[in-house]
């Protein structure tokens, strides 16, 4: 997997309200969910994104609650990857559930500005920053995951286990 | 090598003598629990996957309490979902209104929980459980959707924090107060996907509800579960409740921890915490005068019988500011009765409060009690992210029972002693 997108940057403790506030949790429609993506902390935010950006972002991004909406809505506004330097564990599992490409890196997430080009290789585990000219590593994901990845997701892989 | 308790659980249920921090496992679930938010989502994938059963009709619980009784016309069709699954799929537990609570409070209040089991659900604050020495914690829908299915999910295992509360707490503190407090130590992810083990003598002195407090927020430090061994006070409350066996695990006096933290709980006041994280608390001496608009009591966080007796013993014979809305919600239907037949209600209502329903409501900025632009609430809910209650130009501020009925009486935070 590849991701090349210009950079929105967001701070720490981005918490699923503000990714999306319960008040839309009334349906569970990417596209009416997208549409409201970040809404409380960057009021038309889903208007400025062009297909592929990345998002970048302090610690813990993602923490609050279990709603698997965070991450359909982040990826159905056209978010191609989100670079942080850690994230809450529910939404850990659940990007990786939903088909959103997550990767951990301290130095990135600290580095990359907003605006910058940024290119990602799942694959060699790098982050290369094109507007600055650096390059980062991505912490390792663990081989389940890449097993969950490699089945299409935790439902295809449940499914074609036996027993 | 000693087993911490979260570790003995997690080995008892993946079929291994013991297991050691950073390993996957598998696990057998005994319960599997969603709501009208999450549920939709579960269910939706499993009917796209033309899944035709499910692992155990008896393990799993459907709890419609966020929107309900529903606010409008699209929260009603989530509930319909879950009720046209459970009736398909004959689930024992699908809770419909009337029985129906807030769903951390009404699992253990049915004794659907108990100690050594383990549960997963797709709530963030399924981690309650943890106070009946059980092993809980929050998935989303696809995780919920595959538990469903197999009876089974993924974990790797959590490095533990051991947390030792030692002395006396003091007038008006409570589980609460420790948890926020803690969170206020070691901040919002400071226990990112480890177990947060409670222990010490304080922790042996407190009763279940406040045990389940603490247990609640355990996610609001980032923690994967929050957990208390079982003891006599535990026993007491299961026993009343179910009938089936259980197992009372404790950590070895060898276990290992990522950390051990001591406190000294006869230093801590009442806590508030301060817009927009859990981890902004602060004594309650040093609130400052911030006015308030509003004063929710009731989530799964404090909305059991011992959080509205406590509210009920500083409202009585008094009544409320009259800029402050006061809106109490009895977390289950249980609690709900038992409050009515104690008195509880007469003393809010002559101090002009308002009893709700049961449901989560305003604490997510559901319903039944939202915020509108500039407008503060002090509540005993457990986060007070932008827009929580509301408007994202509202606040929230967090508290227990006590120092919420206390700040709705004088208009502004401050704690019982004020009174």
């Amino acid at each position: 997997m590849k991701f090349e997108g210009k950079v929105w940057r967001f701070g720490e403790n981005i918490d699923t309200d503000a990714i999306i506030a319960a008040r839309y949790l009334v349906t569970s429609d990417p596209e009416e969910l997208a549409a409201h993506v970040m809404e409380d902390i960057d009021p038309g935010f889903c208007e400025k994104i062009q297909s592929g950006d990345i998002l970048v972002a302090g610690r813990n991004f993602g923490c609050g609650s279990s709603r698997e909406h965070a991450p359909i809505a982040i990826k159905a506004a056209g978010i191609s990857c989100i670079i942080a330097e850690s994230f809450a564990r529910i939404f850990f599992r659940n990007a990786f559930n939903t088909g959103l490409a997550i990767f951990e890196s301290p130095d990135a997430a600290r580095s990359i500005n907003e605006g910058d080009v940024v290119s990602v290789d799942a694959a060699t585990g790098t982050i290369h920053d094109n507007t600055t000219g650096e390059t980062f590593g991505v912490a390792a994901i663990p081989p389940f995951m890449n097993e969950l990845i490699d089945a299409g997701g935790l439902m295809p892989y449940v499914l074609k286990k036996p027993g | 090598m000693g087993q911490t308790i979260t570790e003995k659980i997690l080995a008892a249920h993946s079929g291994r003598d013991s297991v050691t921090p950073g390993e996957l496992v598998t696990v057998k679930i005994d319960l599997a629990l969603a709501n009208d938010i999450t549920a939709p989502i579960a269910i939706k994938i499993l009917e796209e996957a033309g899944v035709e059963s499910v692992f155990d009709p008896d393990k799993i619980a459907l709890v419609a309490d966020h929107f309900v009784p529903n606010k409008d016309i699209k929260s009603a069709i989530q509930t319909q979902i879950l009720r046209r699954f459970a009736r398909k799929h004959q689930i024992t537990h699908f809770f419909e209104l009337g029985e129906m609570g807030i769903e951390h409070a009404l699992l253990p209040e049915q004794g659907m929980v108990l100690p050594g089991e383990l549960v997963v659900g797709a709530d963030s604050h399924t981690c309650t459980y943890g106070a009946l020495g059980a092993f809980s914690t929050g998935m989303g829908s696809t995780d919920i959707a595959a538990a469903m299915i197999t009876g089974e999910a993924w974990l790797k295992i959590p490095e533990s924090i051991k947390f030792v509360y030692s002395g006396k707490l003091r007038k008006w503190v409570g589980g609460k107060d420790l948890i926020l407090y803690t969170i206020g130590e070691i901040g919002v992810d400071g226990a990112l996907y480890k177990a947060m083990e409670f222990t010490g003598d304080t922790i042996t002195s407190l009763g279940m509800s406040d045990r389940m407090t603490m247990a609640n927020m355990a996610i609001e430090a980032g923690a994967k579960n929050g957990i208390i061994a079982p003891d006599e006070t535990t026993r007491s409350y299961v026993e009343a409740r179910a009938k089936r066996s259980c197992t009372f695990y404790a950590s070895d006096a060898d276990a290992v921890y990522a950390e051990v933290k001591k406190y000294d709980v006869s230093q801590i006041e009442p806590q508030v915490a301060f817009p927009h994280l859990p981890e902004n608390s602060r004594p309650i001496s040093e609130a400052g005068d911030v006015r308030i608009d509003q004063a929710v009591i009731g989530s799964c966080t404090n909305g059991r019988l011992s959080d509205l007796r406590l509210a009920a013993k500083v409202l009585k014979g008094r009544t409320i500011d009259p800029h402050v809305r006061l809106i109490i919600i009895p977390a289950t239907p249980t609690i709900y009765r038992q409050a009515m037949e104690e008195g509880l209600f007469d003393i809010f209502l002559a101090a002009k409060a308002i009893i709700s329903p049961p449901t989560c409501g305003p604490c997510l900025g559901g319903h039944m009690g939202i915020l509108a632009p500039g407008e503060r609430a002090i509540a005993t809910t457990n986060r007070n992210f932008v827009g929580r209650m509301g408007h994202p130009e509202s606040e929230v501020y967090l508290s227990n029972p006590a120092v919420a009925a206390a700040s709705a009486i004088l208009g502004r935070i401050a704690g019982p002693e004020e009174l």
